[in-house]
């Protein structure tokens, strides 16, 4: 598909790649993003990479659309697929079913043993396509094919913060108690969002992410040191 | 002796502070939040001598009471709301707003009702002493971002302040109220206006839609016809600013203000244009709204005139006309050109382009 502009007011336009939730199109979507930092052309406010889409902000009391969009054309003609390399994360997940309260129904319906859905969640090495929802909140790709599954139907008013979640091809960690409809499978104990941190949000778009399973004393002795304040995310790290 | 700050004796309902918004950081998923009516805000600072993007409190509902702890300080209110004064030894007078006034130690200012809009902004001259996080000063009370905890002020929150040093005698005043214009919304169809019928776009734009009771920071829900989508109102999620119209399945249209989620996988019909977000910023349950469609570049002339109309009322600004009598100070201030110059920045300087219009929409 050719590259399509669309139009989100006088303050902000679309630079869309593809209709689909694929890799090769957000690769597109994120090296233009990082063109457009780089370039910094004058006007733009910031441009904010989503699955298929790269949003472009611009503030119409300095520049105008058709400014930007010009720069924008002039960096796609240069902007391949390269794909940006983030960073590789190792995030701890506890299975325990009394922190992953949809673990044993998402199984069951899926067919599935929970002991093989659990091996499965944590053989894969997830992309994180987008953040949105929440400040924090990673829409990691791509789910194995044999735990698919939509949202929940009723969806829950309160999930605690650091649930490991999925619905459909995806998968995250909500950095947040907040509402959700995503199936709750898991827990993980690294705060995903400390507005203590110089860079409170720990994923970025364009990261990786394998998650490993900890028992459930392991899962204390982490919370409990996140808690405290005296746990350094950069040991999770992956040398990539 | 403690540092200067305005006391929060009683909280109101729900009063945070907010400047033009947190830019920069929806890529973290991060949202803009910021003032609902950027325009009263910017002339709420005008009329303290503030840059114009300085963070204020904006008062939701009902204001708080204040009680200054300062030595002297410059206040003033833009927005359609009640206000008074209490000074030790005298009886409580009401005050007006859109002019500013100068409080001094022990006043307690007292910030009422606010009808006729959802918001009105209290500024102080020198802005607040408070620690920005990621460039703003502006509060998202969903998640706990921003001054003071991110959270509303309570009772017995202290608003530290920059200035300590107002001396009476040269309060300013908007001449008169700022006129917003009326009519329909103004909107640019899109960024899915290609997912919706040709019959629910012209519905879109000739019907009258009314603001839900689920009206809060984040959007207005609005009553009225509604939209059917040519096929599912789903999309991959894609980015939102202030103004999106997002169309879920059930067809009810929903207007995205300052604290709405950075992207969202319902078609979005059409976005408001940046000249007509503080109006729709100003609306409150009830309020009713149509849309007219216009074109990005009829947006970008409209934004560009309306940024010359908010420059003509700060120009407007004038030294305070007591009723009856002779104010000597005023007569003074009025025979001085530069200290009109210095009544709109505080400093001397022609205000430029980005204290005109902060860091972004």
């Amino acid at each position: 598909m050719d590259v399509r502009f669309t139009t989100a007011g006088d303050t902000a336009f679309n630079v869309e790649f593809g209709e689909g939730i694929d890799r090769p199109t957000n690769a597109r979507v994120m090296a233009l993003h990082a063109r457009l930092k780089a370039a910094a052309p004058p006007g733009l406010v910031e441009t904010v990479p989503t699955f298929r889409s790269l949003q472009v902000v611009y503030d119409p009391a300095v520049t105008s659309r058709r400014e930007v969009q010009a720069a924008v054309e002039a960096e796609l003609a240069h902007a391949g697929e390269a794909p940006v390399e983030g960073t590789l994360w190792r995030l701890p997940v506890c299975y325990d079913p009394d922190l992953g309260p949809d673990l044993l129904e998402l199984s069951s319906s899926l067919g599935l043993s929970a002991d093989r859905l659990i091996d499965l969640h944590g053989s894969t090495e997830y992309f994180v396509y987008m953040l949105g929802f929440m400040p924090g909140f990673a829409y990691m790709g791509d789910l194995p094919a044999e735990m698919e599954r939509p949202r929940r139907s009723e969806p829950r008013v309160r999930v605690p913060a650091g649930s490991v979640a999925t619905a459909g091809r995806l998968t995250t960690v909500y950095p947040w108690e907040s509402p959700g409809g995503w199936h709750l499978i898991g827990r993980c104990p690294v705060p995903l969002y400390d507005g203590a941190r110089p860079s409170p949000v720990l994923l970025a778009a364009g990261d990786r992410v394998r998650f490993e399973a900890v028992d459930r004393s392991r899962f204390d002795t982490l919370s409990a040191a996140a808690t405290a304040g005296h746990f350094d995310p950069d040991t999770l790290r992956a040398a990539s | 002796m403690s540092a200067p700050c305005l006391t929060v004796v009683r909280p109101g309902l729900f009063a945070t502070i907010q400047d033009l918004g947190r830019f920069g950081h929806q890529e973290l998923g991060m949202p803009v939040a910021g003032a609902l009516d950027p325009i009263a805000l910017r002339l709420a600072n005008a009329l303290v001598g503030n840059p114009l993007g300085t963070a204020g409190v904006e008062i939701a509902l009902l204001g708080p009471a204040l009680k200054v702890e300062a030595d002297g300080v410059r206040v003033a209110v833009v927005g359609p709301m009640a206000l008074s004064l209490e000074r030790e030894g005298q009886s409580p007078q009401p005050l007006e707003p859109h002019r500013s006034h100068t409080l001094v130690r022990g006043d307690v200012l007292k910030l009422g009702a606010v009808t006729g809009a959802a918001v009105a902004y209290l500024a102080v001259a020198g802005g607040f002493a408070l620690e920005p996080f990621l460039g703003s000063l502006s509060t998202y009370v969903r998640a706990g971002i921003g001054p003071l905890g991110g959270k509303p002020l309570g009772d017995g929150t202290r608003l530290p302040l920059n200035r300590n040093d107002a001396t009476p005698g040269a309060d300013v005043e908007l001449p008169e109220p700022p006129d917003y214009g009326g009519g329909p919304v103004r909107v640019v169809l899109g960024p899915q206006e290609d997912r919706f019928t040709a019959e629910a776009v012209e519905t879109f734009l000739s019907a009258t839609y009314s603001v839900g009771k689920d009206a809060d920071r984040m959007g207005l829900r609005l009553d009225g016809p509604t939209l059917a989508h040519t096929g599912s109102a789903d999309i991959p999620s894609d980015g939102l600013v202030t103004g999106s119209i997002q169309v879920p399945g059930n067809g009810q249209p929903i207007l995205l203000l300052n604290d709405h989620q950075t992207a969202g996988g319902y078609a979005k019909i059409a976005t408001v244009i940046s000249a007509d977000l503080p109006r729709v910023g100003r609306l409150s349950p009830g309020g009713s709204l149509s849309f007219r469609a216009v074109t990005v570049e009829e947006a970008e002339a409209i934004r560009r005139r309306q940024e010359q109309t908010i420059a003509s009322w700060v120009r407007a600004i004038r030294p305070v006309r007591p009723a009856g009598g002779v104010d000597l100070e005023a007569l003074y201030a009025e025979n001085l050109v530069s200290g009109v110059v210095d009544i709109v920045n505080g400093n001397g300087d022609i205000l430029n382009q980005e204290q005109m219009c902060g860091r972004a929409p």
